[in-house]
């Protein structure tokens, strides 16, 4: 962490000296807050001891930007603190803090950043450059600071040639002793080695065009360095060996748009010394817009998901249909809901989930969250440690 | 002889004087309320929002928008939201066509995520708004077939019916002002059962670069519900000069950083 540091003073050191020798013109400011009271209840009894069932917890999301050269030029910021009952996922982290130039038709971003690929709705398998937030989300949509240089090119014909030279990886985070949604072993994350001999400094590289033409949204990607899922593999004296490996992973993503049907496709083949493999996410989204002519919209989702690692895919979606609907009701309050459920094709696991949230007033708002574990089925490798970690959340936010 | 001139030049004045069909002339005007607006090239503007239900109780969004101007195929256009906080950043990109459905990116700041949405959703509400999707996009001369209605004083009233089929209206009554560069002052919209559904009233009007009306202010009345929209443009801005490369998926991440 030192050393990121290290890395962000030096960029940043340079960006404000630039800022301030090159911009007498109007810098805009701008600063936001986010206190966030978030409630967990495990309403199963634990499965593994040190495990709690209720987990009050606090977090703290500051934001700063400024703007300068018609908006060209800025410097982000995105701060983050979790305060909860397992210490573990008391943590902190500098989600964003990166200066940005643009011009014409390029932009150049140095710094920590946040990078999202893909269109899946249930797993994101494309979207590979930050590392996940584990202890955070359980849907892994909260993302760690990733240290880059990103350079975008974008063309009239061609789209746009993004590339990514990231210079330090970042470990994931599991929850610890008193957490839920843990392995019966306690993973610590300092245990866990690279491949690589340069561990966490090996210099990593990506690269990723995205095309657009009618309907179709087209992202092809490759990724070469440390991968950002540990890989276990299991000693045939039944030892876990867990590690970072060195990866190349290449991705594709497709929407196609039609009017209110979205087709969704993405895949990923990666391969490293010890495990080579396929996996897919392929479905659709359809959206009955506007039923009650005052807004009401119900989309249906539906997705198949396959992964080649077969029952050590750590995401546990093999072989398996999401089914889902989102309902907005594009109120004054933004009220939305997210229903779903994960159905394994094979065994009897499934997954449900609920997230539905709604603004109070000008700067309140509440979001409700449920994932229910059902009928995991005891010889799923990973899932079976999650069978009693079905949970309600219910978190208010106040912005400032 | 004389009989066949006569009759030609009463068919040939009959035809100057009368024969332009009510939709005809109601072309004409959409036409040149077009060219009147031609030649902007690119604008931004800041708007507030104010949302009123049928109580009166209010709620309000600050909003800014870039439009560049396209002759070729409809116009490119940009949104940020900068309140509510919780959807801070959120923005919206929209490539406009004359013929066919429009195409829109929706970016999502806190998971810095890109979404291509549908534009299928036309008739529903903006944000929560009185204002459908389809109010506020780029009112293409294509996108409606029309019918001259009545002229009164230098106002100018045209019934416009949509080409798009999953438009919430039947039509829309348009009053242009001719002597005010065919600028819009008011528009009724008739829902799909063709009943008058909401009123848009353009007010506050100024003239920017000797040539392009904008109104300071949309006032959007629901009849149905009884709610009401307003909107306030300020600091009109003509001369930023933004091309291609200020509407491209790049740049609507940029916007919302």
């Amino acid at each position: 962490m030192k050393r990121i540091i290290l890395f962000i003073i030096i960029s940043f050191g340079y960006a404000f000296a630039k800022a301030q020798s090159e911009t007498p013109k109007k810098v805009t400011h701008d600063f936001e807050l986010e206190l966030e009271g978030e409630y967990r209840y495990f309403y199963e009894d634990a499965q593994f001891s040190g495990q709690e069932n209720h987990y009050p917890s606090l977090a703290i999301r500051p934001e700063y930007s400024a703007e300068w050269n018609k908006g060209y030029e800025s410097i982000n910021f995105k701060g983050f603190l979790r305060i909860d009952r397992d210490n573990v996922r008391t943590h902190w982290d500098i989600r964003e803090l990166y200066y940005q130039k643009a011009k014409k038709n390029w932009e150049l971003s140095i710094g920590l950043k946040k990078v999202y690929w893909g269109v899946a709705e249930s797993n994101h398998l494309v979207d590979i450059i930050n590392q996940t937030d584990a202890v955070e989300s359980f849907d892994g949509e909260d993302k760690l600071g990733q240290p880059m240089a990103q350079f975008s090119w974008v063309t009239n014909d061609f789209g746009t040639f993004n590339f990514f030279y990231l210079p330090y990886h970042r470990k994931r985070t599991f929850a610890g002793e008193e957490g839920r949604l843990r392995f019966g072993v306690v993973i610590d994350k300092d245990d866990l080695g690279y491949e690589s001999g340069a561990e966490e400094w090996r210099q990593d590289f990506a690269f990723r065009w995205k095309y657009f033409v009618g309907a179709f949204d087209i992202g092809l990607s490759h990724f070469y360095g440390n991968g950002r899922e540990p890989l276990f593999v299991f000693t045939p004296t039944g030892d876990i060996n867990a590690f970072y490996p060195v990866i190349n992973q290449t991705g594709l993503d497709v929407q196609i748009t039609h009017n209110a049907f979205l087709w969704k496709f993405e895949s990923i083949y990666r391969h490293a010394d010890a495990q080579d493999f396929l996996a897919l996410v392929a479905g659709l989204e359809y959206t009955f817009s506007n039923i009650d002519g005052n807004g009401l919209d119900i989309g249906l989702l539906g997705e198949y998901l396959y992964d080649e690692r077969d029952e050590l895919a750590l995401t546990t979606l093999q072989n398996d249909m999401f089914f889902g609907s989102r309902i907005a009701f594009n109120d004054v309050q933004d009220t939305s809901i997210l229903l779903g459920g994960i159905k394994d094709l094979e065994q009897s696991s499934t997954i449900f989930s609920i997230e539905a949230s709604r603004r109070f007033g000008s700067s309140w708002t509440a979001e409700i969250e449920a994932r229910i574990f059902n009928d995991i089925d005891t010889s799923e490798l990973i899932l079976s440690n999650f069978q009693d970690d079905s949970f309600l959340r219910l978190s208010i936010s106040r912005f400032f | 002889m004389k009989k066949s001139i006569i009759t030609t030049i009463a068919l040939v004045a009959f035809s100057m004087g009368f024969a332009q069909t009510a939709e005809e002339r109601g072309l004409q005007i959409a036409k040149a309320a077009e060219e009147a607006d031609l030649g902007f090239g690119s604008s931004t503007v800041e708007l507030q929002m104010t949302l009123k239900n049928k109580n009166g109780q209010t709620s309000e969004r600050f909003l800014e928008n870039k439009t560049l101007e396209l002759t070729e195929d409809g116009d490119k256009s940009l949104i940020v939201f900068n309140s509510p906080k919780d959807v801070k950043g959120t923005a919206t990109l929209t490539f406009t066509h004359k013929v066919g459905s429009d195409d829109q990116w929706l970016y999502l700041p806190s998971i810095a995520r890109v979404k291509r949405i549908s534009s299928n959703n036309k008739s529903g509400p903006f944000v929560g708004s009185e204002f459908a999707y389809e109010d506020l996009s780029s009112q293409e001369v294509e996108k409606y077939s029309y019918k001259f209605l009545k002229e009164e004083g230098s106002n100018l009233i045209v019934e416009q019916d949509p080409v798009d089929p999953i438009s919430g209206y039947t039509r829309r009554v348009v009053t242009y002002n001719k002597d005010k560069g065919y600028r819009i002052e008011k528009i009724e919209f008739y829902d799909r059962k063709n009943s008058l559904l909401k009123t848009l009233t353009y007010s506050d009007y100024k003239l920017y670069k000797d040539k392009f009306w904008r109104a300071g202010t949309f006032n959007m009345v629901n009849h149905q519900s009884n709610k009401e929209t307003i909107l306030k443009f300020s600091n009109y801005n003509f001369d930023a000069g933004l091309t291609d490369d200020d509407f491209t998926q790049v740049a609507l991440k940029r916007a919302g950083n």
